[in-house]
């Protein structure tokens, strides 16, 4: 009862934690950095961490959209699965030739993925709120249908992209440049930039986290649970798609194990960069960091002699148990 | 160490448990100076005063949850130092904690046995550890199915559980934090039955408690504490519940309770009839005017909070309700805010607050639409709400970036109003407004109601403390069994004409 006066002076350590919490994954990457110069020469060129970056979208992108589902008290284990299904309508429908003239038949492609992805999360969505039913078991079961479908649209095989004017047109957007910056680095800052701010400084953000923090609060304060649930997965859904404008230009062409195992990396990114699986804290920031300290350890594996690189799926599963120790030992400190 | 210290009835015998110079701070605040007392065996000493008096703080560490800064705990005359709690329970001391923690997924001998189950070679005995619940529950004059599970259970069930579970190890003192604080009339005297009977075993019982006539009526000796001191020790039979009430706050309370408006003629504002929530309430029919404090007393289960949950939306319930003459549903709580209906819920902790977001962030978090500049939230306007609403509901608060969860009760309440009332409600039900609050900030409470109908809104509260209905409502409706039972009003406004109706049965004498 007499919490007033104790907790007074308890308040700035209170505070402190929680800075540290939220700075941990960042001194982890920097962590990373020194380990990596000290284990080859050329780990710190700007050509390599552009490099490392680059091949870490795809992950941050979707981890972005992990954030949100993860701080609303969700989960979603369908991404991995959904990019590819997303992926492999978009080639079918570039390749399918509806529309001749290949920069409109680019941009009806682009609008078709974003509509798809954002419908595959509706999908997650609904069945999750108003089926009233565990979000793990909900994507579980949409992870094996979008699996299937994919499988099922590529017969087992390949579906690549064909039109050669189109693959001209779209390679840049995963190889271009702007500024000396490549483009993928472009596309994680401004999503990271836009999720960030939705979940800051919006009105939509204070309500997911506040469904995540306790949703009997929130539906006492009258707030529309059901639908800022629902719009978590759509924005996840919407993650994957910009994720899958990125995945296209790069390889051109989909099979039934793409996107394998993503779902785990992009809640890997999203623990280690400091969000609480148990919902009603998101750190957008935090996410992109453990999406690049996912990759990175990559690299440097790759660059060093110390590890063998077929142990990477190992050491990433090591880091997510450590990261959730560190910041068990940070929570400890109140 | 108190000069106004007087020796206590009980027996001459040495404590079995006593406190020499305690202190406790937390960096520089001192919370706790320099406080000591005895407790005997087979005597009742409760420990009275405000919130951040430093009960909790005082319970903690005789219970071994804290250290002291400085200080001795004796048991038995012999200094002790506890490493924690477990250590404090194995040499005897138990805490009842005043806040229900059990796991509601398991049955009522689970719960009571967890972590010391009975075993029969691999296997758990279960039928031992039903009869053994069972028989402890009974000890406490409560009937539960042993097999029950908890989530099922009322509040004063779940705390019966919790009682029984701390006594079943070996106890020589027993401490109970604001055992009553949500039991009915009827339950509370059935558990100050079972503190009774603890005492004539010939256990020491330290209880704290809000309700002074409570304590008046079993304490033997009473301890006041105010901002972390010892003000007095008294014989329970030289204070009257005023004086403690004075002694706690440190002024005259005689008026707790406000002066009401003069009568106006009723105007309604909304009528509810033949409401019906499944299972829990039916055909509920009432009128609440403009300007009207409505009361809805009844015991624990009677309906009352469910009733007010499907009115505004937050159960599936049916029946027709008018709101200023025009036929209304809501079938959201969303809708019900926007018509001018908000709902404060009993229980501030689990839904009405965000106890691990800040404070401007649960103020705002119903009306956060009105801080909105561009789609973005304007922080500036949020904290210049929270600032406001600091000043005109006195939430008392050092610092304006804590957590909710770091508020007193009462504080918390105080954010709870603040919250809603930034909706401008024309009416405003609140759900045990008082619960688990200390008397000082109780008369404030009572006086924002009576405010808020001078003003012209309409209020209903529900409550089970009888002395607070009474005290602020124009009328009171009884409600037994999910049904409206009768109403009271003006005269017959008395706790017995409103436990007849609650309870369906004539228990007094005199009639």
């Amino acid at each position: 009862m007499s919490t007033a006066a104790p907790t007074a002076p308890a308040r700035p350590r209170v505070a402190r934690e929680i800075d540290l919490r939220a700075v941990a994954p960042f001194l982890a990457l920097a962590l990373l950095l020194v380990l990596g110069t000290l284990a080859n020469d050329n780990f710190l060129s700007i050509a390599n961490l552009t490099n490392v970056i680059t091949r870490s979208a795809f992950i941050a992108i979707i981890a972005v959209g992990a954030t949100y589902v993860i701080s609303s008290g969700g989960l979603d284990l369908s991404v991995g699965s959904m990019v590819a299904f997303v992926a492999s309508l978009m080639i079918l429908f570039l390749n399918s030739g509806t529309i001749a003239d290949p920069t409109t038949n680019l941009l009806a492609g682009v609008v078709l993925a974003i509509v798809i992805g954002a419908l595959c999360g509706l999908a997650n969505g609904l069945i999750v709120t108003l089926g009233r039913i565990e979000p793990f078991i909900v994507t579980l079961g949409t992870m094996g249908i979008f699996r299937g479908l994919t499988t099922w649209l590529s017969q087992g095989g390949a579906i690549t992209l064909r039109d050669r004017d189109v693959q001209s047109l779209y390679r840049p957007v995963y190889f271009g440049e702007i500024l000396g910056v490549p483009i993928p680095i472009l596309f994680i800052a401004a999503t990271a930039a836009l999720a960030a701010f939705v979940l800051y400084r919006t009105r939509y953000g204070r309500h997911l986290l506040a469904v995540g923090s306790n949703e009997d609060v929130a539906r006492y304060s009258g707030l529309p649970v059901g639908r800022v649930r629902t719009l978590a997965y759509v924005v996840q859904g919407l993650c994957v798609a910009v994720a899958v404008l990125l995945y296209v230009p790069r390889l051109g062409s989909t099979t039934a194990t793409t996107g394998t195992l993503w779902e785990l990396q992009a809640i890997t990114a999203v623990v280690v960069g400091g969000t609480a699986l148990r919902g009603g804290v998101g750190r957008i920031w935090g996410t992109v960091c453990g999406a690049f300290i996912l990759e990175i350890v990559g690299n440097i594996m790759l660059l060093s002699n110390f590890v063998s690189e077929y142990l990477i799926a190992a050491i990433q599963g090591a880091i997510i148990i450590v990261a959730m120790l560190v910041q068990r030992s940070l929570a400890r400190r109140s | 160490m108190s000069d106004v210290q007087s020796r206590g009835s009980g027996s001459d015998s040495a404590p079995v448990l006593e406190a020499r110079g305690l202190s406790r701070s937390f960096g520089p605040v001192e919370v706790l100076g320099n406080i000591g007392f005895g407790l005997k065996a087979g005597e009742i000493h409760a420990i009275i005063g405000e919130n951040g008096a430093g009960k909790s703080t005082l319970m903690k560490i005789l219970s071994g949850h804290l250290a002291p800064t400085r200080g001795d705990i004796l048991l038995d005359g012999e200094p002790v130092r506890f490493s924690g709690p477990v250590e404090a329970e194995a040499r005897g001391i138990v805490l009842v904690h005043q806040e229900i923690l059990l796991a509601p997924d398991l049955t009522v001998a689970q719960n009571i046995y967890l972590g010391r189950e009975v075993s029969r070679g691999l296997t758990m005995n279960d039928r031992a550890m039903n009869e053994g619940a069972a028989e402890a529950v009974r000890s406490l004059g409560a009937a539960l199915d042993p097999r029950a599970t908890v989530a099922r259970l009322s509040i004063a069930q779940r705390q019966i559980v919790q009682i029984a579970r701390s006594l079943l190890v070996p106890h020589r003192v027993v401490i109970f934090d604001e055992p009553t604080a949500s039991l009915t009339p009827h339950e509370t005297e059935a558990l100050l039955r079972v503190i009774g009977d603890i005492r004539a075993k010939g256990v020491g019982v330290l209880y704290i408690s809000h309700r002074l006539p409570e304590v008046k009526e079993i304490a033997d000796r009473v301890t006041v504490l105010r901002d972390g001191r010892l003000v007095a020790t008294h014989a329970s039979a030289e204070l009257q519940p005023a004086d403690m009430a004075r002694l706690m706050v440190g002024r005259d309370v005689a008026k707790l309770y406000p002066e009401r408006h003069a009568e106006r003629a009723p105007e309604p504002v909304l009528r509810v009839e033949e409401f019906t929530v499944p299972g829990h309430a039916e055909a509920a029919s009432f009128t609440l005017n403009k300007g009207e404090i409505l009361g809805f007393a009844g015991l624990i289960g009677a309906g009352r909070t469910e009733l007010m949950e499907g009115i505004v939306g937050l159960r599936p319930g049916h029946g027709s309700i008018h709101l200023n003459g025009a036929s209304a549903r809501f079938p959201s709580v969303h809708a019900s805010l926007k018509a001018g209906i908000a709902y404060l819920s009993e229980d501030r902790k689990g839904k009405g607050l965000l106890l691990a977001k800040d404070l401007a962030t649960n103020l705002t978090l119903a009306a956060v639409e009105r801080f909105r500049r561009g789609i973005g939230i304007d922080r500036r306007r949020e904290r210049a709400a929270l600032d406001t609403a600091i000043r005109d509901f006195d939430i008392r608060t050092g610092r304006t970036d804590l957590l909710a969860g770091q508020l007193s009760g009462g504080n918390q309440q105080k954010l709870l109003i603040a919250k809603m009332m930034l909706l401008d409600p024309r009416i405003v039900i609140i759900d045990e407004p008082t619960r688990g609050i200390d008397i000082g900030t109780k008369q404030q409470i009572y006086s924002f109601i009576a405010g808020l109908a001078a003003e012209g809104r309409s209020i209903i509260v529900v409550s089970s403390e009888m002395p607070e209905l009474i005290g602020i409502c124009d009328r009171i409706l009884v409600m037994r069994s999910g049904r409206i039972v009768g109403e009271v009003a003006g005269e017959r406004m008395t706790e017995d004409e409103i436990v007849v109706l609650a309870t369906g049965v004539e228990t007094r004498e005199a009639a």
